[in-house]
């Protein structure tokens, strides 16, 4: 049996790997803590694949230059943090516009402003959702170990290629910067995805055609394909328009490549689930807690659950209200003073009732609060 | 010298139009102009140097004194809409 | 309106530019009547034409603004980026992709004012990228407001009172930050302008070139200079050749601007370092 390649490794660290697994070959950051050994790591390791990296002169360079690498051919990514993705959301708008596969790893920290540069949060939630301006529909995932870190971003990159559209990997300082041995996959365990490229001659080549499942393939620079790519709301040659027919044709396609394959995107881990009365939902690092919160109320007898979202948008409303709708109580577990918790309230029957433990002083939760919240709950 | 008027009808006074070399009686007219395309924007009539444009009701320019035409490239090279060709460069 | 469809072989010269157009694309294009950005726009392709070059391998980044349209017209890889953030926009095309060609069209506003930070890096990495920076002392498409390059005490629709700001010159700006080649060229001179195109688009390392241009829409009118053609031809007085301008005194050179190759130099260029230090570091 081959020797497993276990490595002692951070959580940035295994963002890295998990971003080269998935064939990333291009990295443009800014310098940013907690996230900055994800550009550090990048910086080391995509030479030696004959990969590129750039440190850009700020975050909206970096996220421009991504945007600039993908749509030539290449895998990018970029890592931040809360003021810096705030930086990068208009041209995040501008991929979600045009379509372009890129990662942005989103390491939060305490906000807002440049709050609690070196302590955890997850204030950054919605934010991912909602940030930039306009309407389209948004992917986001959130691991919640240093060994989830690298298998999420093979899925974000994945997901980024399979339906042409910016991923966001909401990671936390903790998350980031613990070290943690994990087992780095080899070659071919998990399956990596690439975008869809043209067959048709280039002269018929519709760049944002309405295909049935609203993902146009897309070609790299040079292969004969020379087409028109803008941020201004465009036909499906690329041409922008001011026509309302279309302008609907092309929101709505934004829309549905996303929404109409919810399926694919939804990743929840549930624990404890079958017969519980009580489930405590939360995402990232407060997972951890939870789970461990559950195991220990198990032992004393106590019905409860817990339901992890690796994928935090789109929200999975079906699986919450499947597993949910049978309890009497969820506990909504964040490091905010409450984001997702308002997903939860509006898809959930008014006769659940929906408690909260958030944290928001810059330390994590920890499973003996938990457990705390569920006696008082209880 | 001789005067001639530009589309805003001021009087200019531009230098005499030189004789073409070449002989429009044979073959095709020296230019064509993509009236689709043109703007009235007046460059064309005010640079070029032989008085070939005259300006249309539009503005836009007709080929009046055809013949003059150098072929000297002034027109379709300063035109910002690509609506002047010629036939012989 | 009439369409390009067919794809004609250019028999003469002056069918090159048609050439060049974007099948499908509806024409005239957007500009105002008389507006040089299209002039820049015939000059540029017949300068590009003259290299030959594939224009599979030709990618066009421009930003937010009048001379930003521009790549939707022409037939090559074109990317429409947002306000100011051409040149990174750019620089991730060029250094994913060192085989492409990659020229960044761009406006005094979009360049320097939101993407002066992205400028002068540019320039500082001497990325083999060539910059053509259409100046009109305005900001058109919005409507004529004042940007980076508007002249001390001139108008626009926010110095009605009169520019209380200096402006700064793009090409000092860039040769102080590193670019290796900067010219200066006018909608005045479109031989010369083809020349320095030419020049600017063969140079191996980042270069600028401007391009001083009319826009008589806003700056013209604002400041009563008259139509396109009183100030293409007030251009043309205006320009010196860098050769007699140095033998000038500033009184003489007062409301004159210096045009051709304003500096030029041979340094490395990123793309090519940076694939030397892969070329080191990855495993043969």
């Amino acid at each position: 049996m081959a020797k497993e390649n276990r490595q002692l490794l951070q959580g940035n660290a295994a963002c890295v790997q998990g971003a080269l697994y998935a064939g990333m070959r291009f990295f443009a950051g800014y310098p940013i803590t907690p996230s900055t050994e994800i550009a550090e790591g990048s910086a080391r390791e995509l030479p030696k694949l004959g990969g590129k990296f750039i440190q850009m002169e700020d975050e909206l360079g970096s996220i421009a230059a991504i945007i600039g690498a993908s749509v030539s051919g290449a895998k990018a990514m970029t890592g931040t943090s809360g003021p810096g993705y705030s930086l990068m959301l208009e041209n995040i708008g501008y991929a979600f516009m045009t379509e372009v596969p890129v990662v942005v790893v989103n390491v939060q920290r305490g906000g807002p402003s440049t709050g609690l540069p070196t302590k955890v949060s997850q204030s950054d939630t919605m934010q991912a959702r909602w940030g930039t301006h306009g309407d389209y529909s948004s992917i986001t995932v959130a691991p919640s170990t240093v060994g989830d870190t690298l298998t999420e971003t093979i899925r974000a990159f994945n997901l980024a290629e399979r339906f042409r559209t910016p991923v966001t990997i909401l990671l936390d300082e903790v998350i980031a910067h613990s070290r943690e041995i994990i087992r780095i996959p080899e070659p071919g365990e998990y399956e990596v995805i690439d975008r869809v490229k043209p067959t048709c001659p280039p002269e018929e080549y519709l760049p944002y055609e309405i295909t049935e499942n609203y993902v146009t393939p897309m070609p790299a620079y040079g292969e004969g394909y020379r087409y028109h790519i803008t941020g201004l709301t465009h036909d499906q040659h690329g041409f922008p328009t001011n026509k309302p027919s279309e302008i609907i044709v092309k929101l709505d396609k934004l829309k549905k490549k996303i929404e109409n394959y919810k399926d694919e995107i939804t990743k929840i881990r549930v624990e404890m689930m079958d017969d519980a009365e009580i489930a405590i939902i939360s995402y990232g690092s407060v997972s951890r807690a939870a789970l461990q919160a559950t195991m220990l109320a198990r032992e004393a007898g106590v019905k409860v659950g817990c339901i992890q979202l690796y994928t935090i948008w789109p929200f999975p409303e079906k699986e919450l209200l499947e597993l949910c709708g049978k309890c009497q109580k969820v506990i909504v577990g964040e490091l905010n003073m409450g984001q997702i918790v308002h997903e939860v309230e509006r898809i959930l029957p008014r006769d659940i009732s929906i408690n909260t433990i958030q944290r928001y002083d810059g330390e994590i939760l920890t499973p003996v609060q938990i457990l705390e919240k569920l006696e008082e709950v209880l | 010298m001789s005067a001639s008027n530009d589309a805003a009808g001021k009087e200019t006074t531009k230098p005499a139009a030189r004789k073409s070399k070449y002989d429009y009686s044979k073959g095709p007219a020296p230019l064509n102009i993509n009236l689709s395309w043109c703007k009235a924007c007046n460059i064309c009539i005010s640079l070029c140097p032989q008085h070939v444009f005259e300006p249309d009701q539009d503005g836009k320019p007709t080929l009046a004194r055809p013949d003059n035409c150098t072929q000297c490239t002034i027109c379709w090279i300063y035109c910002p809409d690509f609506a002047i060709t010629s036939n012989y460069k | 309106m009439a369409t390009v469809t067919e794809k004609k072989a250019p028999k003469q010269k002056s069918d090159v530019t048609l050439h060049y157009l974007r099948p499908g694309k509806k024409f005239p294009n957007v500009w105002c009547p008389g507006c040089g950005i299209g002039i820049v726009m015939g000059a540029y392709i017949r300068a590009l034409d003259k290299l030959g070059w594939d224009r599979n391998k030709v990618a066009m980044v421009s930003g937010i603004g009048c001379s930003s349209r521009m790549p939707v017209y022409l037939d090559f890889h074109a990317l429409h980026t947002t306000h100011g953030r051409a040149l990174p926009f750019a620089t991730g095309v060029k250094f994913n992709r060192p085989d492409m060609n990659v020229v960044v069209i761009t406006g005094d506003g979009d360049a320097l004012a939101i993407g002066g930070n992205h400028f002068i890096h540019a320039c500082r990495r001497n990325i083999n990228i060539t910059v053509i920076l259409i100046n009109n002392n305005i900001y058109g498409m919005t409507g004529g407001q004042g940007s980076p390059t508007t002249p001390s005490h001139s108008y626009s629709t926010t110095t009605p009172y009169g520019n209380a700001e200096k402006h700064f010159d793009p090409c000092t700006l860039a040769k102080a930050a590193g670019a290796t080649f900067v010219a200066r060229g006018t909608v005045a001179n479109v031989p010369q302008l083809e020349k320095l195109a030419s020049q600017a688009l063969q140079h191996h390392g980042f270069s600028l070139l401007e391009v001083v241009t009319n826009c008589h829409t806003y700056y013209g009118r604002l400041n009563r200079m008259g139509d396109a053609v009183t100030m293409i031809q007030k251009f043309k007085e205006d320009a010196v050749m860098l050769g007699k301008a140095k033998k000038m005194t500033p009184e003489e050179l007062e409301g004159k601007f210096i045009v051709g190759v304003l500096h030029e130099e041979e340094k490395t260029e990123f793309c090519d370092v940076y694939d030397q230090v892969v070329e080191h570091v990855s495993p043969k």
